[in-house]
């Protein structure tokens, strides 16, 4: 048996197995952006989602677990009129054009009950679902028509975008989709209805009457314990979240240090109490706390943090994106990777790191993958 | 008839050697080509049908006019260029999360 570790980055998709000792073998899509990568635990087809800087952006399927790959379909804006958005508080401005596929930000697997079903979260904001293991997709129609998508708006980047889709391994019908900026969003009914459930998280980055408002808030990732699908953790931009109810009320975390800023968490897949975060100093400077690098660790649903960086690189001024932060399925083995091509996996739950390489391209996302 | 030639850069992807085709206008023309090759269209056209962002289409030596609706006329002799922009080629910046 052995675990495969995928990593997606500017230059390409790499892809790692334990018995190899992590060792990076030569990427598939060499020289291409790979903004997401998803490894299907119910058939064992892998996705990959690239973002080609001239001809936009595109996904290809592998049914031999990497070895090679089929260009199948993307998500497409095409017949959706412009929309009509106020200007964004971040100086974007009103949406004249009509909306176009920018980025596929999140990719994820339906139910074991729903062969061939995919979830992709994109920029500018759009939730698409395949039945088809991505040959052709549809918008999630009344989540884009949802009169408070005009107030979302982009998170650094010029259009809001879906980065996390989280489904409940209980009942499929159930998801829940992250936005930057446009606050979380879910469906008990496969997504023929939605409802904000962001309530409780805080943006101090508004005007103080708007701060609570569940709408524009900015989840930078939300993840789910597979084990307690509605306890939920999420990094927002303005500190650490949890909910132990789907969503319905999320609590803040106040006790995260070294600090509460960041984009990166991981969830235990059993122990809802045991989280990953990968902080970082708020806000325009984005760097590790103090120049050192760390993974902070709650085991106790976020009243104390463990800071561990044993193994991890100081001085070092690496940033952790969002999806590149990982747990596998035993709730022991992490991976870390950053932007200055650092990657980092830790066997005992996050105590000690080991150096894979720090001579990556820059790296977008590492996912575990299932066991062949 | 018409001849459209495409950038090298696409060979990378796909498979597209420069073809002859019918058609009066641009868009007629490239549709003569997607009609063979659809996956071509995702590469050079956008959601909407549009010319992207980042790609060049030259109708003999004049830049397209109509980037929209690609109305722009052609001649039987005309030769047309697809290539690449020089903007773009940087691939998709990370400013959400690296600003």
């Amino acid at each position: 048996m052995t675990q495969p570790l995928w990593v997606a980055t500017r230059k390409g998709l790499f892809r790692l197995d334990a018995g190899d000792h992590w060792r990076p073998a030569a990427p598939a899509f060499l020289g291409d952006p790979v903004s997401m990568v998803l490894d299907d635990a119910r058939d064992g087809a892998v996705y990959a989602a690239l973002n080609l800087g001239h001809f936009g952006s595109k996904l290809h399927r592998s049914d031999d677990r990497g070895a090679t790959w089929t260009e199948v379909g993307v998500p497409s804006y095409a017949g959706l009129p412009a929309t009509t958005r106020p200007p964004s508080p971040d100086g974007a401005p009103a949406a004249a054009e009509p909306p176009t596929l920018k980025m596929i930000w999140a990719l994820e697997a339906g139910g074991t009950d729903q062969p061939g079903r995919l979830w992709a979260g994109t920029l500018p904001g759009g939730l698409f679902r395949s039945d088809d293991r991505g040959a052709t997709w549809s918008i999630a129609q009344t989540l884009w028509d949802q009169p408070a998508r005009a107030k979302w708006f982009g998170g650094g980047y010029d259009w809001p975008g879906i980065h996390s889709v989280v489904v409940d391994p209980r009942d499929s019908r159930r998801v829940l989709a992250g936005v930057s900026c446009g606050g979380a969003w879910a469906s008990d009914d496969d997504g023929a209805t939605w409802t904000c459930r962001a309530t409780g998280m805080r943006a101090d980055y508004l005007p103080p009457e708007l701060a609570l408002d569940p709408e524009i808030q900015d989840p930078h990732r939300i993840v789910a314990c597979g084990a307690d699908p509605d306890a939920l953790w999420t990094q927002h931009h303005c500190g650490i979240f949890r909910t132990r109810d789907g969503g319905r009320q999320w609590e803040p975390v106040p006790a995260a240090r070294p600090s509460g800023f960041g984009f990166a968490v991981a969830v235990h897949p059993r122990d809802p109490d045991t989280a990953w975060f990968a902080p970082a100093v708020k806000d325009e400077k984005r760097v590790p706390v103090d120049a050192r690098l760390v993974v902070s660790r709650t085991r106790d649903g976020g009243q104390t943090f463990d800071v561990l960086d044993r193994g991890l690189p100081a001085p070092a001024w690496d940033l952790v994106y969002r999806h590149a932060l990982d747990v596998d399925a035993s709730g022991d083995v992490l991976a870390l990777g950053t932007t200055s091509g650092g990657l980092w996996i830790s066997q005992d739950g996050g105590d000690s790191w080991s150096t894979v390489s720090t001579h990556l391209p820059p790296i977008y996302a590492v996912r575990f993958g299932r066991q062949d | 008839m018409p001849r459209i030639a495409f950038t090298p850069h696409l060979q990378r992807f796909l498979d597209v050697p420069p073809v002859t085709v019918t058609g009066a206008t641009v868009r007629e023309a490239l549709d003569d080509v997607f009609a063979a090759n659809p996956r071509l269209r995702g590469y050079v056209l956008d959601d909407h049908g549009r010319v992207r962002q980042h790609v060049t289409v030259y109708v003999g030596d004049a830049p397209l006019a109509d980037r929209v609706t690609l109305a722009d006329a052609v001649a039987p002799d005309t030769e047309i260029f697809v290539l690449q922009a020089l903007s773009g080629g940087a691939g998709p910046s990370r400013q959400g999360e690296d600003r």
